[in-house]
């Protein structure tokens, strides 16, 4: 029998044997047998008539796997149908209703049922808690761990004046590691370092800027009086780290040196479990392939994680800033809309809008778009913001320069319709849920409806609205396929600066790195995740705090 | 009958009045007036239209959909269901007390402020002056009063009640309708409630319906019988003063139902 056959018939004949076992309990009570034994007879019957008769099927029919599967369970099925007719029954006189110790039986046959389904209810969400812990641990694994880590020079080998350092950074004075960056990287590096970290030039100046004499290239910074007008691009190697040590810090000038000269890259990486477990053999793995790479414990998620911005070629310098900038920026725009525009809807349907057939369609169609897939949403929103709204999504109609209407406004936009029908239903529910005599009691002081909704509706519904925020909240954070159609970045050199900017969010980031070739993205990914369910339970606690709050003033 | 309202004898007055929910008729052509400073009872079985008949008094059947009304109902010579006038205004000036003690789940202080509060009272000396003396009125006061800021659902049910009353009592209504108040409550509470009422009295008109007919005969000075017709619609059957109505019944009907015979 092929293994996929067995696992089918096995699966069948298990609910064969629950049937069996719950429908015979109560069938051995009403014939004056035990109840558990008829139970056990019934279970045993159902698996073992399954089996066999699937097993015979596949023996006389060979390569009728289907056949043998239904066969099997209406085989196990009718084998239990008789047994249920053909058990003697012991009770000689039958009573409408049972009692002495045919009432027993019955107590114990019904209790057993009820035992069973308690267990199977068990099951399943010892089931769930344990995929959950799976899926924790997976992800947890891959965030902390050890690394191979190699630098590009050894910080042994860094030299001054063709001499050996030979001591920790730390202990380096300003000056030293000003000598440092002018004998161990090329002129043209020392000058994309002034470029990059001293006057912070976008990328596309540098060529520009590199002609001219460092009193314009350094006009908003300091230099010293004697080169003011020569030529950036003709200064030598000294000279350019001299730059550096005007004007940064040493602390700045050290992460400078550590950073780009010693360079330290992770060449591989394990998962927290064999990190704790297989050291040895990771010791043996380094030593024989990567000679000279230190091991060394690295958490994935760190302030520098999360602070800095992307890398799209190295894992381990990648930060996430854009995207949880981007993330934060496109929730705060759905919720705006979503919330207000939501609740509003669910007040007009409740307590306004009359019982005819017009608001019984938008009715069923709300409940309807809740299920739609939410691609659906994304090529709506490609339609409508990216393409139709352009002028306003892109900020053109309010003087902001952005080329095409792919920014946060249109991603918040599309999110904000995605999630506005489970806000609306959710609302709807907690404002039906507000006792009829709270309106009452409202009206016969002559308020109005406006007064009783504001007063006494809303705030007696809003802990069940916020709820349902919460739960739409996390279904926008965490959806990708929208943002993609809408046009979604998976890398930018920039943060999201307002709803005009081009954007990227948590799970495009995601996305995008799960699918990179390089190894340790994946463990950029892991913590990326671990970010995203973080912001999540923040955001989530934040509102569970108000809801909190709105409870405690209404008890 | 004009001379009723010259001498303000009478508080408020139905006429021809027919009320349907839907294509139902559930008060078929009643004709009462109830007098000022007076209480009167609406007694009759379940389901025979004493609560519609009251709220109709104020117009708080409306909260229903598809109810409507034919006839009118007079309070200072103006027909309530005339167009021109609004609901809200009705509501003011003729309160409601409902069967279930109903506080806003906010502080006492609120609950009674609240009416004033939404015509637009904000000073907050005369709010605590009022809700003072609304709940002295509702003889809840004593009880309550280091307390103020306590939940209104905090309390017991016969204060709650007798909240919801200090909560009518501080919009300054002219009637009180009452919708069987005691029935969620004990017999001391009721008692409390009944005393109240009696009270309460010589500055409001008050109508009450209930189940007990020994409270409507403790408490009241006119009571109504009503009853179902043969299309199960609401009918006023005998109407006149308490004592009259459960010494002296006019009608056989009236006489079954009081001496416990059907209901």
């Amino acid at each position: 029998m092929d293994r996929i056959v067995f696992v089918a018939v096995l699966t069948l004949g298990l609910l064969a044997s629950l049937n069996g076992g719950l429908s015979m309990t109560q069938t051995a009570a009403r014939k004056g047998h035990n109840p558990k034994l008829g139970a056990l007879l019934g279970a045993v019957t159902g698996l073992v008539f399954t089996l066999l008769a699937a097993l015979a099927v596949i023996t006389l029919l060979p390569g009728q796997a289907i056949l043998s599967v239904i066969g099997g369970f209406a085989a196990g099925m009718g084998a239990l149908a008789l047994l249920r007719r053909a058990l003697p029954d012991r009770v000689t006189e039958q009573e409408a209703l049972p009692s002495g110790a045919a009432l027993q039986r019955n107590i114990a046959a019904r209790r057993l049922q009820g035992t069973v389904l308690r267990a199977l209810f068990f099951l399943s969400i010892a089931l769930a808690i344990v995929m959950l812990a799976i899926l924790m641990w997976t992800i947890v694994t891959k965030t902390i761990g050890l690394t191979a880590v190699q630098y590009t020079v050894q910080p042994e080998d860094l030299v001054v004046n063709g001499e050996p350092v030979n001591r920790p950074l730390d202990e380096l004075s300003e000056a030293e590691l000003q000598a440092v960056l002018a004998d161990n990287a090329r002129v043209a590096r020392l000058r994309v370092f002034v470029l990059q970290n001293v006057i912070e030039a976008p990328e596309a100046d540098w060529p520009t800027l590199s002609g001219q004499p460092v009193s314009r290239v350094l006009k908003n910074n300091e230099y010293p009086a004697e080169l003011a007008d020569a030529a950036f691009n003709t200064l030598d190697e000294a000279q350019t780290a001299g730059l550096l040590a005007l004007n940064l810090d040493r602390d700045s000038l050290q992460e400078l040196v550590f950073d780009e000269i010693i360079q330290p890259q992770v060449v591989d990486s394990w998962p927290l479990w064999t990190s704790l477990t297989q050291r040895d053999e990771i010791n043996a793995v380094v030593a024989e392939e990567y000679p000279e790479a230190e091991i060394v414990w690295r958490s994935w998620v760190s302030w520098d994680f999360l602070s800095s911005p992307l890398d799209p070629r190295k894992a381990d310098d990648t930060g996430l800033r854009p995207a949880l900038i981007g993330t934060l920026l496109v929730i705060a725009i759905t919720i705006a809309f979503a919330f207000p525009v939501g609740v509003g809807a669910a007040i007009y349907l409740e307590e306004y809008a009359g019982k005819n057939r017009l608001n019984q369609i938008i009715q069923t169609n709300i409940s309807n778009l809740a299920g739609v897939p939410s691609i659906i949403y994304g090529i709506l929103g490609l339609a409508i913001f990216v393409r139709s709204l352009e002028t306003f999504t892109s900020g053109q109609a309010f003087g902001a320069s952005t080329a095409n209407g792919r920014t946060v406004l249109s991603a918040g936009f599309t999110l904000a319709l995605l999630i506005l029908p489970l806000i609306i239903i959710n609302a709807q529910e907690a404002i039906r849920a507000v006792p009829n005599s709270l309106r009452q009691a409202s009206y016969g002081l002559g308020a109005t409806q406006w007064q009783t909704i504001w007063h006494h509706v809303l705030p007696y519904a809003m802990p069940g609205i916020l709820t349902g925020t919460i739960l739409a909240i996390s279904r926008a954070i965490g959806e990708t396929a929208p943002l993609i159609l809408v046009g979604g970045a998976t890398y930018l050199t920039q943060d999201p600066k307002g709803p005009f900017s081009i954007f990227t969010a948590l799970p495009l980031i995601i996305y995008r790195w799960t699918t990179l070739p390089q190894d340790e993205f994946r463990n950029a990914a892991a913590a990326a995740i671990v970010v995203l369910l973080a912001l999540l339970l923040t955001l989530n606690s934040i509102a569970i705090i108000l809801r909190n709050r709105f409870s405690r003033r209404l008890s | 009958m004009t001379e009723g309202y010259t001498n303000g004898r009478f508080a408020i007055e139905t006429r021809t009045l027919h009320l349907y929910y839907g294509d139902f008729l559930a008060i078929r052509n009643v004709n009462m007036r109830f007098e000022r400073n007076q209480i009167t009872a609406l007694i009759g079985p379940s389901g025979c239209g004493k609560s519609t008949l009251l709220r109709s008094l104020n117009r708080m059947n409306e909260l229903v959909p598809g109810t409507r009304i034919d006839g009118e109902v007079l309070f200072h010579g103006q027909n309530l269901y005339d167009p021109a006038v609004d609901p809200v205004e009705v509501r003011r000036r003729i309160g409601m007390v409902f069967q279930r003690p109903n506080p806003f789940p906010k502080s006492i202080f609120d609950n009674v402020a609240y009416g004033p509060r939404i015509l637009g009272q904000r000073n907050k000396a005369v709010l605590e002056e009022i809700v003072e003396r609304s709940l002295r009125q509702a003889a809840l006061w004593d009880e309550v009063k280091d307390d103020l800021k306590k939940s209104g659902l905090a309390l017991s049910g016969g204060q709650q009640q007798r909240l919801c009353i200090a909560r009518a009592l501080a919009v300054e209504p002219e009637i009180i309708l009452m919708d069987e108040p005691c029935s969620a409550l004990d017999p001391i509470a009721t008692l409390r409630i009944e005393d109240l009422m009696r009270e309460l009295k010589s500055d409001y008109t008050i109508v009450i319906v209930t189940h007990n007919m020994q409270q409507a005969a403790r408490v009241s000075d006119f009571t109504a019988f009503m009853l179902l017709d043969e299309h199960r619609a609401g009918e006023l059957i005998e109407y006149d003063r308490t004592e009259k109505i459960f010494n002296r019944p006019q009608d056989q009907r009236t006489e079954d139902y009081i001496t416990g015979r059907f209901g």
